[in-house]
């Protein structure tokens, strides 16, 4: 098949019809509309703070290309210069009015008067490392950063073994009032964070857990969610299993442990990328409870930065696309299983 | 590698720290009660960080003053809601005693309604669309797939740099020959552009539920219409849509629902609810009038959370019964 008919290929084969069309113009528009403003953000976050906010934008990150001419303490700019109809590079001494004072870079003499409209700057692809490296040092973002991996981690692991319990007793015990835990745990589900925010800070505050990433953490763990989907899952594993377990006198909770939770491993990896994502874009809740900059995650200390320089853009976007660069990897290695989890369960 | 042993070293001390005492346990009161001992975390979880909140709510919003603790507020009955509630003429937040609770309300409402409108049928059409036997259809789907996940922080500064007065946008407007503009301080843009960006953050989500309807669908009910010679929108609107109702509903109420809670990537993108207060809305009042500078007016934030809330309610009750009657 060669490569036209096989990009051109439509539900009847040899005919390409208007829907057709407007199907790729509509798939085509919509990966640029995602694309774009990424895409955007990330070379733009690449560029040196002078030409960050050149307008007209260029696309790549380029800067003036400078050298130092004997005889000038600074190094001087060089621009593209058409001298007796020929095209030189001369370095730029002064500009006054519309007249520019040039001399020549390699044998410097005495300057020579352009007129600034025929001259256009030498410049070279250059990327600014120091917008990534400069955050790391001079700004607090390595401790947001610790922060958010912190409360990520302890948090998965804490709603994976928390609610995988609550699930297996969901599952696998009849008892009296199990319907009804597993109606009021569920029923949770259409209560919003807004809705209690207050309050819910008022219990952080009681129990002393105000400004520390504790309180960003204990709330989030119970998920009638994960609860939900880890309950489904452990319902298709047979009872057999845990009747052997006990006729060979294991403990409950060792049944728990070395029978159910292995088994219910795929659940629990499609819980731990969600949690994962969850707890690595929280915003509203940890804006509340954190108030010292030291304690911010990544998403409230980005916030707070670019409140307070919204003029150093070159910053905000770098630290803006290190923040964004661990969801990435994590989907381009995960994509089908994100995309299959939450068709599946309604997660989000 | 080493992250996975990572996690499994953090599982066995885990382990041998819950074990302990949940073996003590059996031993003592029997494996009868140890679901009990299995659902305690989480439910004194539950119970401490969401049923006492919200019982507090309810609390909260019959008093005043400024203090955080509940034994230490006055008791003022239902003048908070008196305060939110009273207005001069309801479409006119300026006529109200709270306008900024009645601006926050309406705000809320035309994008909810814009919202709702906008996301439906963009998910609808990509979900048709990708549903079709199309080239690189797994690629497409993880394009629109991929902002779902990013964090609200991160689209709200990507967008805002997009519409800056120097950014992409400006550009292409000056390249096609028409002025730029200063999108996020202009009222009708920067409304218009909060809608856009929620659409671009979350589309992606009810495209894959609506996808997941579409492949539901039996392939035999297409084959038969194709050999009844049915044109491709009587197919649409005879077929495909009716089957997709559920589906559409769940997402039309979802949407409704998470619309009114709006208040992440509209918070950053628009500078806590600017130009002045175009684009406020009700979480963000909650939160100005809780946290926001030193206002701290608890009671005035919850009486307005225990609206919301009742508005929710009401919502998902309907989204039950419609649910209930369409499976019958």
């Amino acid at each position: 098949m060669n490569p036209i008919s096989f990009l051109s290929r439509t539900r009847r084969a040899g005919r390409i019809d208007i829907t057709d069309m407007l199907s790729w113009v509509w798939l085509i528009g919509g990966t640029l509309a995602v694309l774009v403003p990424v895409v955007w953000a990330g070379l733009s976050s690449l560029k040196p703070a002078a030409e960050i906010t050149r307008f007209p934008p260029s696309l790549l990150p380029r800067t003036a290309v400078e050298q130092t001419v004997p005889g000038f303490d600074k190094p001087l700019s060089i621009w593209q210069v058409t001298v007796d109809g020929q095209q030189r590079e001369m370095a730029m001494v002064r500009r006054i009015g519309l007249k520019a004072q040039m001399v020549d870079p390699a044998n410097p003499g005495p300057p020579v008067s352009v007129d600034v409209k025929g001259i256009t700057p030498v410049q070279h692809l250059t990327v600014a490392t120091e917008n990534y490296t400069d955050p790391l040092t001079r700004f607090n973002f390595l401790t947001f950063l610790k922060n958010s991996v912190f409360v990520t981690v302890v948090a998965t692991l804490l709603t994976l073994i928390v609610n995988a319990m609550a699930a297996f007793a969901l599952s696998k015990y009849k008892f009296r009032g199990d319907t009804t835990v597993f109606v009021i745990i569920i029923s949770t589900l259409m209560i919003p964070l807004a809705v209690v925010m207050v309050p819910a800070y008022l219990v952080i505050v009681g129990v002393g857990l105000a400004d520390n990433l504790w309180g960003v953490i204990l709330p989030t763990i119970a998920s009638p969610t994960a609860v939900f989907l880890l309950r489904q899952y452990m319902l298709t594993i047979p009872d057999e299993l845990i009747e052997a377990a006990r006729v060979d006198a294991a403990s409950e909770f060792c049944i728990f442990w070395r029978i159910i939770l292995p088994l219910t491993a795929p659940a629990l990896a499609v819980l731990a990328i969600f949690s994962v994502l969850w707890r690595w874009n929280d915003f509203l809740w940890p804006l509340i409870v954190l108030n010292s900059r030291e304690n911010f995650t990544l998403q409230v200390g980005l916030n707070a930065f670019q409140g307070e320089f919204s003029v150093q853009w070159h910053y905000i976007l770098a630290m803006t696309f290190l923040s964004l660069l661990p969801v990435t990897v994590v989907f381009l290695f995960l994509q089908k299983y994100i995309t299959t989890g939450i068709a599946g369960t309604g997660m989000k | 590698m080493a992250a996975g042993a990572l996690f499994s070293q953090a599982g066995e001390t885990a382990m041998r720290v819950v074990e302990a005492p949940m073996n003590a346990f059996e031993h003592i009161f029997g494996r009868k009660r140890m679901p009990w001992m299995f659902l305690a975390p989480n439910l004194i979880l539950f119970a401490i960080f969401t049923f006492l909140p919200i019982a507090i709510a309810v609390g909260y919003a019959f008093t005043g003053g400024t203090n955080l603790f509940v034994s230490e507020r006055p008791f003022v009955g239902f003048d908070n809601f008196r305060t939110l509630l009273s207005c001069g003429n309801y479409l006119q937040p300026g006529t109200c005693q709270e306008s900024l609770f009645w601006t926050a309300v309406w705000n809320t409402l035309w994008f909810v309604a814009c919202n709702v409108v906008a996301t439906l049928l963009v998910a609808l059409i990509t979900a048709l669309i990708l549903n079709r036997a199309i080239f690189a259809r797994g690629f497409f789907r993880a394009m629109f797939f991929y902002p779902v996940l990013l964090s609200p922080v991160v689209i709200g500064l990507i967008w805002k740099w997009f519409l800056d007065r120097n950014g992409l946008l400006n550009a292409f407007f000056q390249m096609i020959g028409v002025p730029p503009e200063i999108f996020l301080l202009d009222v009708g843009w920067s409304r218009f552009f909060v809608v856009v960006v929620s659409v671009w953050f979350h589309m992606g989500f009810y495209t894959l539920i609506l996808l997941a309807g579409l492949q539901a669908i039996p392939k035999e009910l297409y084959e038969a219409a194709s050999i009844d010679a049915a044109s491709p929108r009587r197919t649409l609107f005879r077929i495909t849509l009716p089957l997709l109702a559920p589906n559409l509903l769940v997402v039309f109420i979802l949407l409704m629902i998470k619309s009114v809670q709006i208040f992440d990537e509209a918070w950053v993108l628009t500078n806590g609810g600017g130009p002045g207060t175009a684009n406020s809305f009700i979480v963000q009042y909650i939160y100005q009038m809780a946290f926001g500078s030193d206002l701290r007016v608890f009671g005035l934030a919850s009486a307005a959370s225990v609206l919301m809330g009742l508005v929710l309610l009401v919502l998902t009750l309907i989204q039950l019964r419609l649910g209930k009657r369409m499976e019958s």
